[in-house]
Order: C-alpha cells, then structure tokens, then sequence
C-alpha cells in the first residue's frame, strides 16, 4: 500500500507560480465590422491554468465583448472546441504551460463552419449531420419486461464512440469538411458508428446506406486529423474505417 | 419581440427536462427552451451512477432503498415522495436501457451494479451494490441517450434561448402560470412563450460557490425567476459538499472512485474514515465524510504545505480495473494535476455540489405557491425542484434518478394538464419586466464589475456557509450578500452589442445568484441545529422537535418597495420511518 507523500505538484507550487502570457485571438463582430482581425492580450497567469481561465480572464478584467461558449470548465460538455495554435482543442481541456507560453498563443474559432461572433461558429450544420444518421437504437417486436441483454464482449465493440460529446473539433479540423460542408464529417459517422455495432440495434443497414452517399464515408481520405483533434480519445479513423469494412462486408 | 403560443413549454434539456420532453412531445405540441445546447448540459458531467433495487448483482429492494434514501436525508425527506423515487427507479434504469443506454453488464449480460456511498442491505447492515452505471460517464451516456430519443420524437428545441421571467397572473385570487419570457442569445430578441402549461427543469446553482463541480452556466435561473414572482423556495439552506473534488479546482472525482476501493488517507497515510463512520467507512454519507476531511485538516492532519487538503488513494487498485471502471476521472487527474493515479494519490477537498432545496413541488411536479395550494399550469422537476426526495443530504446517485422519475412524471402531468385547459391570458406588456433589466444592464454607466462581485460573493459563501457553519459565519455572510445587492445596482457590462452578449448574461446570471446566495444564508441562520449537509458548530445536534420541518422562503416587497425574506415551515410527510439517530 503506498503511503502519500508529498509530491511534485505541492513542491514547486511555493515559487511564485505567475508568468506574463500574450493571448493572440482572432475577433470577428459584424455589429461592429465585416472584417476579421486578431487582437493581442496580455495577461499575468499561472500556467497551470488552462486556456478557458485565461479567456476568462481576458474577458472579466480587460474585454467584457470577447465571446466564446463555455460550461463545465473540465472537457464533458463539448462547448468550446476552438482552434489553439492551430490545431483543434478543447480551451478547457488545454493547459497554458503546454503552448509554449513563451510565444504569443494564438486562439481562433473552428473552421469549416460560419463564424458568428468571435470564437462562436453555427453549430446547426453540425448537429444536422449528426441528426441525419438516426443516432437512437432502434428495435423491433416487442419491448422485453426486463433489460435486454448484452454481453460485455458487445457492448465493448462500441464503447469508445459512445464517450463522444459532439464537441466537433474532429469534423471542423477535417480537410474534406473544410472544401465541402455536405461531407456528414467525422463525428456524425463516429455517432453512426456507434450504433451500427450495438448488438441490440436492429437499422445498421438504413445507417449504412445513409452513409454509403456521396456525401457518405467514401469522402473520407484517411488523414488522422480528427483523432489528433479528439479530446476525448476516441480513435475516429479507426470507426470510420470499420463503417467501411462493414459496407464492403455487410457484416457488423 | 414576438410571441409563440405552445402547450407545454419545458425549460432546461439537461436530464430532467429532455425526460419530461420525451413524455410531453407525445402527448402536446412542445418547445423546448435551452440556454445551452441540450448535450452541454450538465446532466453530462454527472459521472458514477443512478441507483435502482434491481438486484442484478445480489439480494435488494425497493424499500431498503427508500429507508436510505430518508435516513441519507437524515428524515427531512417527505417519506412519500422516496417511496415513489425508490419503486419507480426500476423501471426508470429500464426504461433507459430500451432507449439504448449503454449500460455495464454482469457476465450473463444484465446490467451491472456497483456500490455508493449511503447504500446498503437491510436499513444499515452494510454497503449494498444498487448504482447502475456506464464507466464512470453515466451521466454523459444519460444525456447523450435522452438527447437521442429526443430526436427519435421530434423534439422542438429553442436552443441558446435564455428563459428569464416567469409570467404569473392571478385569476379569482389563484396564482397561474400564464408562460415565460426568453432572451435569444444570438440576437438578442426577447420571446415571450404563452403555455398552458411550463415545467421547469433548468438545473443546481452551485456557482455562488468558489470551490464547485457546477458548470459556470448553473446559476439558478428557474429559482430566481419563480422566487421573484412571490412564489417560496423550499430548504434551500441545504447543500450538498461532496468529499472528493479535486484540491482547489473543484472538478468532482465520483464516490464511485470510493466504491471500487479507492481509500482517504490524511498526511500520516492514516485511512481516517475508520474513526468516523466503523461500519461504511469511506462509503458513509457525504455530509459525514466531507466534515472528516475538514476535521483532519483542522486539526492539522491535512497534507501539503498548507495542510488544506487530503488524499484519495487508488494506487492499490489494479490499473485494468482503473481503465476500465474509472477512465475519466483518472484522466481528469493526469491532465489537470500531472498525477498519475496508477502511482501516486490524488489530493482533493470538498467540493459544493449539488441543491437539496429548490423550487417545491408534490410528487405531480406540481409547483406549490404555500404549504398546500398548488399554481396551476407550472411544473419543476429534477435540481432546480424540491420533493423533496433528498432531504437534508442526498445519496449519491439518487440525483439521476430523482431527474428521470421526476422529469416523466412532470412531463406527463404539464401535457395532460394543457390538453384539459386553455392557455391563461398573458398581463399586459409580459416583456416590461424583462426589457428593463436589459436596458439597465445595457445602458447602465456604473462603475462595478460582475466579475468582482461575483467572485467576492464566491469568496464569502466558500468561507462562511459551507461545510461548517455558525451564527457568526452566516451572519457575515447576510452582510456582505446585502452590501453585494447594493453594489450590483452599480454594474455595468462593456458588451452593448446584441449578438451574442454573453457579458450582459452573465451579469442577469450574478443577479440570480445574488437573490438566492440570500436566500440560503437567511434560511441556514434561523435554522438552529445540524442536519444533512447544514451543520451548525454552535448547534451540533439535530433538533427534532423545533426544526423537523421544511423551510419555505418567500420574497416580500414592503409598501416602500423594501425587499425582504420572509420564513415559514412546512410539516415533512412521514409514513413508515421515525426518526433515529444517524449512524454509518
Ligand atoms: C460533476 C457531477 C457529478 C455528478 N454525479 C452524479 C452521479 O453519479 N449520480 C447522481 O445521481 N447524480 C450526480 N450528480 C448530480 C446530477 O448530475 C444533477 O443533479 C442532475 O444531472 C441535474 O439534472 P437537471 O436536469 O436538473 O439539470 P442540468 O442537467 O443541469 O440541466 C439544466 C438545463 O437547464 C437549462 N437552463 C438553465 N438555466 C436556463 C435558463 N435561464 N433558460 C433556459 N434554460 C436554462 C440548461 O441549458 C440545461 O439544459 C452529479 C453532479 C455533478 C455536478
Ligand atoms: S468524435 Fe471526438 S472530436 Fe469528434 S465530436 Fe466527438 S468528442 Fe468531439
Ligand atoms: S467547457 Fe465543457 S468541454 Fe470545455
């Protein structure tokens, strides 16, 4: 039984933990003007911090305009996926002293879908393609009096898309999505997935063919980008190529 | 403005409010009204499980539940109300499972059940295994699964439109409901809803606290909202501190964690539970354990330079069942605090959590104007309610329950009772109210900050009315609220714009935490005696005889327009359970 001791996180907690960072953030309000600009802010922080608190920060004490969404602070609730030195992150789930603070760290909305105010994008597209897969289990003949069963080997196959929280940071870092919005995106496909090898669903086909579209998974080119940019972990390549399999195979 | 006419409008898609729209949007034609994205609510973060007397996994019953469920709040509880929440509870876990929730499974494929704090065999014999869960995201897969039957039905959602009045209008001396009032977050337009029938489901207010596992957004709109329209809030001097939020940042680690081993240990590596509660140890009921963690660093056992936190340790647990059981939460470890838990313990505090009290309803959902009188056509279910099925302190997960047996039962009664009636005239301009706080907000040129305030009233509510409470603490609490109130008639926000003004909600928002933070340091200061999670050290017992009652507080404005709280009680519903000591 290990017996606590004191550790490293208490050790240098002591020095004073602050450090100037510059926050360089892309500003768009067409209430104000039709053009884009990036806007520095400096601020003192501790690195330890993660992005969310530095905005806030920016937002409470320097900028009350600055937009964004946000709610739990601790990467479960999908708000605020933006694009933070150019890749795809959840402010959230992103700590400050992992940017190399040194540098200016630069913050900009989600690409592939319509800024609104700053870092807020039209999530509607989004959640349509998402809403387009039939993402709800769907069963025929009757209801059973207790649970349905399920062993824990099936219900494993899908367990890594079932932790998605449609933040989109995997469909808005997509280089097909990007040239063309009627792509279903990653994340649609990861919640498809999800369903389609749920030994209790019963409209694997209907998905598949929904899929099998020219907007479907064919579009996909296999660039990784989306489970780089997954804040959750999920391997979306690797669902996305087992609804492929599951096309050619027509097994699941 | 413009007005929209549904028959039930239900506001807040968290769990409550999606189980009520499933109900409701069969039934009645249905908007939904949600100021976040339904998957952002945060229902999601809920983590360790919901509990129901299956009985998957050994011996259990509903009534070992319901006898819990009381003594969890320490007999506060309307005793008929947790009757209905523990019978009702399998079918609930079922029902869930039929939409598709992916559940644990046993070996032979049923759901698994695992152990929680408060839980047990045969009234207190010992811990029993009655929380169904999916890993240690079970209220992700909640919200996730609701959401997905919400568009299986056609669910119509009004997403990011903030409901900030509720509009009531008296007809022959009855309070009604006549609809809400919405202020549209990407235009800024104010919407007025005429229902019949409104339920609201919009969540905890757990942000007047520092220290919290609440979302930013939990600020107790519903609360205020129906507070300032003269109807009472029920006990809402309890709330709940879970033991083990991560040191300083709040983000909760389930008891789940507890429930597969994990073990508290003080600087000394001492498992201290074992002083405080010999029987549940780790598993006892969270008022029980988060008063040992202050005991021990009060006392100079807490760990760390400052000695202001303890440990929880899961380092004798294998890392396949870690992996396996509690993925997220060890995660939550390593990228918050580069602690790797497989090796090393994880310092946490406790962390405010969850609202007993709330707006108070009967087991319809029906929303009650006094002790008795209920107001027609408006309904609360889930946080943002008081049964009151929790009591003084609630068992960890009986909270996702209470929202999914809750949240169907308001559903139903809001659509059948708004095909019975007809829609109730609204006042004349419903949108005043509303409009002016805008504009005062908007146009406003004082000189306070909504930041400074809200983290001032943060600060007073974390040192005054948490874990251990006082006369004094709570009184200074009362203070500095009041000088709060006066200040924020000073604010001022920097965003004038229309889109998208988030800086101008968050000042609506502090205004409702404001109201409420008063509310429960009014309530907490005339309740003389320690139960649940309100604990007096100036009054360290329970006092059946003078305070087994609810607290019911009503806002009174004066002839001169004074503001004031006005306190009554209300008897609590016993049936089978007399009050006993309290003992893990
Ligand atoms: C970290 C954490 C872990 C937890 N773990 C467990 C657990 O394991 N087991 C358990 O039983 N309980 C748990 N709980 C408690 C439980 O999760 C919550 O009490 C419950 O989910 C609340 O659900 P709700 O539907 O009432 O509110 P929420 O899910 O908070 O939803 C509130 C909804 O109201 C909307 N809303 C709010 N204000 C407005 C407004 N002004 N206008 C329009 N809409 C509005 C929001 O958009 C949101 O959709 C946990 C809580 C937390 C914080
Ligand atoms: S798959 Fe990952 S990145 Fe994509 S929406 Fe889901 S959680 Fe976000
Ligand atoms: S704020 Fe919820 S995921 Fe970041």
């Amino acid at each position: 039984m290990a017996t606590p001791v004191l550790d490293k996180v208490e050790a240098d907690s002591a020095a004073s933990p602050y450090i100037t960072a510059t926050f360089r953030i892309r500003r768009f309000n067409p209430e104000v003007s039709d053009a884009a600009v990036w806007e520095d802010f400096t601020v003192e922080i501790d690195p330890k911090e993660r992005v969310l608190d530095a905005l806030h920060k920016i937002k409470w004490e320097l900028d009350g305009t600055l937009t964004f969404r946000r709610s739990c602070a601790h990467g479960i609730c999908g708000s605020d996926a933006m694009r933070i030195n150019g890749r795809n992150r959840l402010a959230c789930k992103t700590l400050i002293k992992d940017l190399s603070p040194e540098k200016p760290i630069t913050v900009e909305p989600i690409k592939g879908l319509t800024v609104l105010k700053d870092l807020i994008v039209d999530m509607e597209p989004f959640f349509q393609a998402y809403r387009d897969v039939m993402p709800f289990l769907v069963t025929e003949g009757n209801e059973p009096t207790r649970e349905r069963l399920q062993s824990a080997e099936d219900r494993e196959r899908f367990d890594d898309t079932t932790k998605c929280i449609l933040c989109a940071a995997c469909t808005s870092s997509c280089p097909v999505f990007w040239n063309d919005g009627q792509y279903f995106g990653p994340a649609a496909i990861v919640n498809a997935h999800r369903f389609i090898f749920d030994s209790r669903d019963e409209a694997g086909e209907q998905r598949l063919e929904i899929l099998n579209d020219k907007d479907g998974v064919w579009r996909c080119r296999t660039t990784f980008n989306c489970t780089d940019a997954c804040p959750r972990g999920i391997e979306v390549t690797k669902a996305i190529a087992e609804v492929k399999k599951a096309l050619i195979t027509r097994r699941y | 403005m413009k007005i929209h006419k549904y028959d039930t409008v239900i506001v807040g898609a968290g769990g409550a409010g999606m189980r009520a729209a499933i109900e409701s949007t069969k039934r009645s034609r249905t908007a939904v009204l949600t100021k976040l994205y339904p998957t952002r609510s945060h229902t999601g973060a809920a983590q360790g499980g919901m509990a129901a007397a299956l009985a998957n996994v050994e011996e259990d019953n509903w009534e070992w539940h319901t006898f819990d469920t009381i003594k969890g709040g320490d007999y506060l509880v309307d005793q008929d109300a947790a009757e209905i929440l523990a019978k009702e509870a399998i079918d609930a876990v079922l029902d869930l499972e039929k939409m598709g929730l992916p559940f644990n499974r046993t070996p032979d494929g049923t759901i698994d059940q695992r152990r929680f704090g408060g839980h047990s065999r045969s009234h207190g014999e010992a811990p029993v295994r009655r929380a169904c869960y999916a890993a240690d995201r079970t209220g992700h897969m909640i919200l996730q699964t609701l959401y997905q039957n919400c568009v299986k039905e056609g669910v119509e959602f009004f997403n990011e439109f903030y409901v900030l009045d509720q509009l009531i209008v008296e007809e022959d001396g009855v309070k009604k409901s006549a609809g809400v009032v919405a202020f549209e977050l990407a235009t800024g337009e104010i919407h007025i809803f005429q229902a019949k029938a409104v339920v609201y489901a919009s969540g905890g207010t757990g942000k007047f606290f520092k220290v919290t596992s609440n979302a930013h957004t939990l600020t107790g709109d519903g609360q205020a909202a129906c507070f300032r329209r003269g109807l009472p809030l029920e006990d809402m001097e309890f709330f709940q501190f879970h033991p083990t939020g991560i040191w300083r940042m709040g983000i909760l680690l389930t008891e789940g964690a507890r429930g597969e081993g994990g073990i508290l240990r003080n600087k000394d590596g001492e498992r201290f539970m074992e002083k405080y509660a010999p029987v549940m140890k780790d598993l006892a009921s969270r008022d029980v354990v988060s008063r040992a963690i202050y005991t021990e660093i009060r006392e100079g056992r807490g760990c760390g330079p400052e000695g202001d936190h303890v440990y929880l340790d899961l380092t004798h647990l294998p890392p396949e069942q870690l992996d396996a059981k509690l993925p997220d939460i060890t995660e939550f470890a390593r990228t918050y605090l580069g602690i790797e838990p497989y090796t090393d313990p994880i310092p946490i505090q406790p962390t405010a959590h969850y609202a007993m009290g709330g707006i108070p309803t009967n087991v319809e959902g029906e929303v009650l104007a006094d002790n008795d009188t209920v107001v027609p056509g408006l309904y609360a279910a889930g946080e943002v309610a008081c049964v009151s099925v929790h009591g003084a302190n609630r068992l960890g997960t009986n909270s996702l329950l209470d929202i999914n047996v809750f949240g169907r039962r308001s559903g139903i009664a809001a659509a059948e009772y708004s095909a019975k009636h007809d829609f109730v005239e609204l006042p004349e301009n419903p949108a005043a109210f509303v409009e002016e706080q805008v504009e005062m907000l908007r146009d406003s040129t004082g000189t306070e900050r909504v930041s400074e305030i809200r983290k001032e009233l943060q600060e007073t509510m974390d040192a005054n009315v948490m874990v251990f409470r006082t006369e004094q603490t709570i009184k200074t609490a009362v203070e500095k609220i009041a000088e709060l109130r006066k200040r924020y008639k000073n604010v001022s926000v920097q965003d004038k714009g229309k889109r998208f003004n988030t800086d101008l909600l968050e000042a609506i928002e502090l205004g409702n935490l404001l109201d409420l933070a008063e509310v429960m340091a009014t309530s907490a200061l005339a309740r003389k005696e320690s139960r649940g999670g309100h604990y007096r050290e100036d009054f360290p017992n329970r006092d059946d005889v003078n305070f087994m009652r609810h607290t019911m507080a009503y806002r009174e404005v004066g002839d001169d327009g004074a503001e004031s709280i006005r306190l009554d009680y209300k008897p609590v519903v016993t049936t089978r359970y007399q009050p006993m000591e309290r003992k893990y």
